[in-house]
């Protein structure tokens, strides 16, 4: 490697590594903060089988798996313009990545609920709790300790599919890194640090993954104590 | 104090329970007797409303109640009068062995939580497991979870404790605690409707032993009567099934 050459993957990995810590972690944090919200809500409808709601719900999953991110990211920055509807590349990329990924977590969540076993349900009934007692207190939590690692791994596609967002111009870690190599040419050099940029990023990911794993794991993890 | 007329529950074209009538006075311990699949699970778990019956009333508390009409706010406000003893514990997973106990009063009934903590422990200490008040279920024997399932139904102070063969799921060595602690309470006046497959506490320990079969009951009397002198030939026939000791005499 030419000195040259190391001076400018030096000079370019805070140029990449600043979007990526102004776009592309806040948009996977900020995004999937609200898939969340959306799946827990679509899990829970269909969990308790609430009529048409539960038939919208199926229909939003159907929709959003069934097509690709690329496509709804062009549909709500490109297309709703045509409506009248024009949203900043960011909020579009937050609302796009939003949807999709609450609806790959609802499935999640919604096999979590139905694997808590049902004596918990009805032990809730019998000592006097009422259906959302029980599903805030009982069910959820530990659907939600069953889902954990699924939703980890989702997180950490999210963070790497946002590069797809630099296609609806959000000047993210991908995007930045293209217009370095426009500049210098060295495609393979900088897409390789980027991707190292990515790896990092991740692997962070997955550490916090283990620990929410572990703590949420409590319960169980702690073994037996003796008698 | 509960009187269950005429209950009848089918799942699909099986019928379960074939117009079942029952009668629990304040302080008894009734004994659900019969083999697998005679419907004695079923009986308990429609009483409680965890199934569905399709047919019957149940009188509570001087109260009447119709298995299919009743409303879910009556359901709720009936459950709190009473108290369930899985068979398997159903501890709550996530939870202590005292949040477990606690869980009813401060969730359920607005109790306040320092309130709900002294009832809690006193009813752990009653199963004797006050030195465990911090252990999740898992961490638990089989007896021990049992007995935390007893405690969570003591604390409620209900008028009533069901038990759905609280000891089958148990290794031999363990079905010792628990029936000690159900006895305690049977001593102390608690009324209970156990079935149960230990015949030495329904005859020790029950004071009306209940036979069924095949989704009826074929007899009913005090257990001194039921051991000593059954009058059905299944009854006879059972208590020989199940062993020397309780074959009656000829
Ligand atoms: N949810 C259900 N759906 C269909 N059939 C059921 C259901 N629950 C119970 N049954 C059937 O009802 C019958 C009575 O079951 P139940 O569990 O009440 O018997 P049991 O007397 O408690 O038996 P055991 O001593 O084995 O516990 C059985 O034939 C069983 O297969
Ligand atoms: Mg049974």
């Amino acid at each position: 490697m030419s000195e040259e050459l190391i001076a400018l993957l030096a000079d370019s990995f805070w140029k990449i590594l600043k979007p990526g810590l102004l776009a592309t972690i806040p948009l996977t944090l900020i995004a999937f903060s609200f898939a969340l919200v959306i799946a827990t809500v679509a899990a829970l409808i269909q969990f308790a089988n609430i009529k048409v709601l539960k038939q919208l719900v199926r229909f939003y999953i159907w929709v959003i798996r069934g097509t690709p991110l690329l496509v709804q990211l062009y549909v709500v920055f490109y297309g709703l313009p045509n409506l009248g509807i024009l949203i900043d590349p960011f909020p579009a990329a937050i609302l796009v990545f939003s949807i999709n990924e609450g609806a790959y977590a609802a499935e999640t969540v919604r096999a979590a609920l139905e694997a808590v076993p049902s004596g918990q349900m009805e032990a809730g009934y019998c000592v006097g709790m009422s259906y959302l007692q029980i599903m805030r207190r009982i069910v959820l939590p530990q659907a939600m300790r069953t889902a954990v690692p699924s939703l980890g791994n989702g997180l950490i596609s999210m963070l790497k599919d946002t590069s797809l967002a630099s296609n609806i111009t959000v000047l993210e870690m991908l995007m930045a890194t293209q217009r370095i190599v426009a500049r210098t040419y060295e495609a393979l050099a900088l897409y390789i640090e980027v991707g190292v940029i990515y790896l990092m990023f991740s692997t962070i990911f997955t550490m916090l993954q283990r620990a929410v794993e572990k703590r949420l794991n409590g319960y169980e993890r702690k073994g037996r104590a003796n008698a | 104090m509960l009187k269950v007329k005429g209950i009848h529950k089918a799942f699909g074209t099986l019928e379960v329970l074939k117009n079942v009538d029952l009668d629990v006075e304040k302080g008894d311990v009734v004994a659900i007797l019969g083999p697998s699949g005679s419907g004695k699970t079923t009986l308990l778990r429609c009483i409680n409303f965890l199934e569905r019956a399709d047919g019957g009333t149940l009188e509570f508390d001087g109260e009447n109640f119709s298995f299919q009409h009743i409303s879910k706010k009556e359901i709720a406000r009936l459950r709190k009068k009473t108290a369930f003893v899985f068979q398997n514990y159903n501890l709550f997973l996530n939870k202590t062995a005292l949040q477990n106990v606690t869980e009813g009063l401060t969730v359920a009934r607005h109790m306040p939580k320092e309130q709900a903590q002294d009832i809690g422990k006193r009813a752990l200490e009653k199963v004797g497991l006050a030195d465990r008040c911090d252990y999740y279920p898992s961490q638990l024997s089989g007896g021990q979870q049992q007995r935390v399932a007893i405690a969570r139904a003591l604390a409620t102070d209900p008028e009533i404790i069901f038990f759905d063969e609280p000891t089958s799921a148990l290794d031999p060595e363990l079905i010792g605690e628990v029936l000690a602690v159900m006895r305690r309470l049977a001593s102390e006046g608690m009324t209970m409707l156990v079935v149960t497959h230990e015949m030495n506490f329904a005859r020790d320990v029950s004071s009306r032993v209940i036979f069924m079969e095949g989704g009826v009951i074929v007899e009913a009397g005090t257990s001194k009567e039921f051991f000593g002198n059954p009058k059905e030939e299944r009854t006879k026939n059972f208590l020989r099934t199940i062993g020397e000791r309780f074959a009656p005499e000829e």
